[in-house]
Parts: C-alpha cells; sequence; structure tokens
C-alpha cells in the first residue's frame, strides 16, 4: 500500500537532496524548488496508483528537472528562459539523475553565506535543506508568516542579486565558513531544544531538523573528500574543521537522549541533576560518545567536542552522585581557553560547586557581567540556598523570573522559590 | 560576469591621518588597482574631494534647484569607488577585504544590475 505518508517520509528525506540537484541544474533557487514541490505534488497521485517507484529520489529529481525543462520551455518566449532550458537539455542525463554527493553541502555553503543575516541564514537552511514551509519556520520562530516569507525572499533574492556563489569554498576560506554553518545548525537546535518563549518546552521537529542537518554536514564532509584519504573510524579529519562538525552532531545527539527525562509528566522543567536517567536514550548516548571517542583520538580540541565531552561524561553517570566532577571541571577549564565567555564561565561554576563546594562556585558568579541572563540568577538561587542564606535566594529566583519567557521554566523557577519560601509546603 | 561597486567610507571630521600612514595606504591601494588591471577585472576607481565640494540638485516642479554641500550629513562619507568585474560575490569579496585591510576603512561591496 502506498499512501500520502510514503511520500511525506521521501519528502523528510529527500527534499533537500533534490533541491540541492536542481539548484545546481538551474542556477536558480526559486525555480529549483518549485520544480520540486511540483514533483512531489505528482508523486502523491502517482504512486498511490503505481506504487513508489525503486529509487524514490531518483524519480523526484527526474521529474522535477523534466518539469523545470516543461516550464521553461512554456516561458521559451523570454530568450533567458529559452537558454535555460537549452542548458538543461544539453545536459541530457541518463533517465534518472543521480544525486551528486555534495549538492547538498553547497547549497548549505550557499544559506550560510556570511553576507547573509544569521535570522535569514537559519530560515533559509530550514527551508531549503529541511523542506520545512515558511509558516513552520514562523511558529518555529514566533514571528508573523509574513515577516518570515519575507526575510526568505529577501536571502534568496540577495543570492541571485549579488551572485552569492553555489559551491564548497576554496580551502583557505573553509575553516571560517564551516563554522558559520554549524553555527547555524546550533541555533537551530538550541531553539527547538530550549524555546526562547511560548508553553512547550522543547520543540523536537527544530531538534531532529538540526541533528538530521548535522548527519548530512559530517557525513558529506567526509565523502566529499574520500579522495584525500581513508573513510573510517581511524582516519584523519579530510576537513580542517571537521573535528568540530562531529564534536557538534555528538553534542547535539548527547543533549538530545535526555530530551524525555528534561519534563515531569505535567510538562514542568526537570533539572540534569534530578532527572530519572533510565529515561535517557541509550542508543543516542552510545551514538553520540561513539563520536566523543572519535575527536578524540584526532586530538584537535574545539569548543563543540569539549562540550560533547561534558555531556559524556554526565551521561557515564548513573547518578550524579557518582558523576565525574572533576572531569568536567578540567574540561570546562579547557572550554575557557577554546571560547572564553561568561556563559561558559557560569556553566564552570556549577561544576566547581561540586568540587569544591557551593562558596567558592559562589563567589565566582558573582563576578560574572551577566545581569540580563536568568540562567546566571538561578544559578546563584541554587547556590544561596545550598548556603542556606534563604532571602537572598528568594531575592534570586525572582530575579530569574522576571528574565525568562519560557513558560516551563518559569514554573520550575517558582516552584523553587515557593519551596524556599515556605518550607514544608 | 557580473559589475561590483566597492566603497570605502571615510568618517566624518576626523584628524588627517599621518602622511606617512597615507602614503603607505596609497602605495598599497595602487597596487591593488593595478593587481584588479592584470586579472582583467578593472573597470574604473578613484578617490573623491571632501564632501563639501558636492553641488545637489533637486526638482521643484520643472525647476532645478541647486544647493551646495552633500546630500546627506552622516557619521561617514563616501571616499572613494572602485568598479570591477568578477565572477561572483566571493571573489568580490576578496578584492573588498584587501581594500579593508589596505584602508583600514569600511568597506561596501554592492552588485550592480544585470550582468550573471
Amino acid at each position: 500500500m502506498t499512501g500520502p505518508a510514503d511520500v511525506e517520509r521521501v519528502f523528510r528525506a529527500e527534499y533537500g537532496r533534490a533541491v540541492a540537484v536542481l539548484v545546481r541544474l538551474l542556477g536558480d533557487i526559486d525555480l529549483a524548488e518549485e520544480a520540486v514541490q511540483d514533483a512531489f505534488a505528482t508523486a502523491v497521485d502517482r504512486w498511490a496508483a503505481d506504487g513508489p517507484p525503486p529509487s524514490p529520489a531518483g524519480w523526484i529529481i527526474t521529474t522535477a528537472r523534466n518539469r523545470a525543462i516543461d516550464r521553461l520551455r512554456r516561458e521559451a518566449s523570454r530568450a533567458d528562459r529559452h537558454a535555460q532550458a537549452a542548458r538543461l537539455y544539453a545536459l541530457d542525463p541518463p533517465t534518472e539523475e543521480g544525486p551528486v554527493r555534495d549538492d547538498r553541502l553547497r547549497l548549505i555553503f550557499t544559506c550560510c553565506h556570511p553576507a547573509l543575516g544569521p535570522a535569514a541564514r537559519v530560515a533559509l537552511t530550514l527551508r531549503l535543506l529541511g523542506g520545512l514551509s515558511t509558516a513552520e519556520i514562523a511558529r518555529a520562530f514566533l514571528v508573523p508568516e509574513p515577516t518570515m516569507a519575507q526575510r526568505l525572499v529577501r536571502a534568496k533574492a540577495k543570492i541571485r542579486d549579488a551572485g552569492i556563489p553555489y559551491r564548497v569554498p576554496r580551502e583557505a576560506d573553509l575553516p571560517d565558513r564551516l563554522r558559520a554553518v554549524l553555527a547555524v545548525l546550533y541555533l537551530i537546535f538550541n531553539e527547538g531544544h530550549t524555546a526562547s518563549a511560548g508553553q512547550r518546552l522543547t520543540r523536537a521537529d527544530l531538534c531532529a531538523e538540526a541533528i538530521r542537518l548535522g548527519r548530512l554536514v559530517v557525513d558529506e564532509c567526509s565523502g566529499s573528500w574520500r579522495g584525500a584519504g581513508p573513510a573510517g573510524p581511524e582516519r584523519s579529519p579530510l576537513l580542517p574543521d571537521e573535528p568540530e562538525a562531529v564534536g557538534l552532531l555528538a553534542l547535539m545527539l548527547l543533549t538530545e537522549a535526555r530530551r524525555d527525562a528534561r519534563t515531569g509528566p505535567d510538562g514542568a522543567l526537570v533539572l540534569l541533576g534530578a532527572q530519572d536517567r533510565r529515561r535517557w536514550d541509550r542508543g543516542l548516548i552510545a551514538e553520540g560518545q561513539a563520536l566523543v571517542r572519535r575527536c578524540l583520538r584526532w586530538d584537535r580540541p574545539g569548543p563543540y567536542q569539549i562540550q560533547a565531552a561534558i555531556n559524556a561524561v554526565h551521561a557515564d553517570a548513573a547518578s550524579v552522585a557518582e558523576t565525574d566532577w572533576g572531569q568536567i571541571l578540567a574540561l570546562y577549564d579547557q572550554l575557557m581557553v577554546h571560547a572564553p565567555g561568561p556563559v561558559v564561565a557560569l556553566n564552570r561554576a556549577v561544576a566547581l560547586a561540586e568540587v569544591a563546594g557551593p562558596a567558592a562556585a559562589l563567589a565566582e558568579v558573582d563576578r560574572l557581567d551577566l545581569a540580563g541572563y536568568h540562567v546566571r540568577h538561578a544559578v546563584r538561587a541554587d547556590l544561596l540556598r545550598r548556603l542556606d542564606r534563604r532571602a537572598e535566594a528568594v531575592a534570586a529566583y525572582d530575579a530569574a523570573i522576571a528574565r525568562t519567557a519560557n513558560a516551563a521554566e518559569r514554573a520550575f523557577l517558582r516552584r523553587s522559590r515557593d519551596l524556599l519560601a515556605c518550607p514544608g509546603s | 560576469m557580473k559589475q561590483y561597486l566597492i566603497s570605502m567610507y571615510q568618517p566624518a571630521g576626523a584628524a588627517t591621518p599621518d602622511p606617512e600612514f597615507l602614503a603607505g595606504v596609497m602605495r598599497d591601494v595602487a597596487a591593488i588597482g593595478r593587481e584588479l588591471r592584470e586579472a582583467g577585472c578593472w573597470v574604473f576607481g578613484n578617490g573623491l574631494h571632501a564632501p563639501e565640494t558636492a553641488t545637489v540638485l533637486r526638482a521643484e516642479g520643472d525647476d532645478v534647484l541647486v544647493t551646495d554641500g552633500p546630500f546627506a550629513e552622516g557619521k561617514e562619507y563616501l571616499g572613494g569607488v572602485t568598479i570591477i568585474t568578477a565572477p561572483d560575490l566571493d571573489a568580490a569579496l576578496d578584492w573588498g577585504r584587501r581594500y579593508a585591510l589596505a584602508t583600514t576603512l569600511p568597506i561596501e561591496v554592492r552588485p550592480f544590475q544585470g550582468g550573471a
């Protein structure tokens, strides 16, 4: 039996690949998107009648290419369209246009080009590679749909008018450009992990999408440069920043493994220390830890890899008490060298509290310039509570509550504060 | 090939830089111009006189009003332009980066309409 569900599954898995191939063939993002959407619309009817083809992705790409030729021919009165159709024809591919391995990598580098604004990079990546609709992206980032539509139109116009190229950057630019791609993926993941506002604590779809794209980048990194060395876990990194790409994927997997345990039955936030570790996803943890080990063998540490290693240490411990806090503190020290900043210092202070006690940690936290960041106040509140300085702790919880718009986080902070204000209730 | 406008922006009211420094900048900028010509990417380029030398024309019905001074007073003014051809934005940004390093000024790279 074939139904819309099959098409939907292929759509999620293959949309980005199909758009990437079509952008290469057509040299035009809007045309490529239209052609691929046409092809999927055709698939809904055709596959229901005839069953899915042996290679659904190839079928979609070939159909989209033929649709594009038809459309260009119809509009061939315009000379440039005619030339475009002729070029497509001249390619004369075999019956099925096979995906070229690095097409998606090219497209992601185009979407994450530094000449585009950060918000536009995120939106384009989700739209073109993730196949999310404009409405879905708008909902995920809590902006009105017309605003998101305009953002996408502007970004695509800039790619076209400014001539942002569709290719993998040359070697000298790769470290910077890959870093920009990873930053976009991490932004998508974090928005999914802790929605900056709204009722639901996680937007699982965004996390899943970020992980899928992370896998794509890691796969394409190791595939596109296959000529440079042997594949397999023991080979050297092929891209200068490939260890960081692998580190980011590991970090996302290890964080995602705790997703179910992060919320209680009522949807309230549960912190790491209080989580039921039986609810952690062991499959994701095993995959993430294997990637961390691969990074350790490369011995080219960077911020994502170190954060992944910290999460791997947490995942190793059967309980908070059994956590190797000394190792976590050492990793935070290393992170402060690679990516110094007040937020890292705040997280380091949390580990320090476990190693050297809450007083030492509080002294560190009070030195940080993070007055607007709710987590800083929440951490302070917890340290003050452990030092039995109740009135100050209550004030710190209030400061934290005033600084977050996430409903689940607010509820958690209120409960902690109320527990402190009237213990026993 | 596309054409790009590379604009150099200068801070308004800043002290005139040290002549030796300025001579170094001029030398570096000239060298980039030579390289652009050798690469076949040069279209046009030159520095502009100070904004006070500008004259602004505004249509007023059938008349045209002539006034002294720059069109818009700002913290920065256009100090010079270069027009180049380049296959894509990355190539244009490479040249822009060279100008930014040579002049230490903010550089804007902007595509002209037309070309592919």
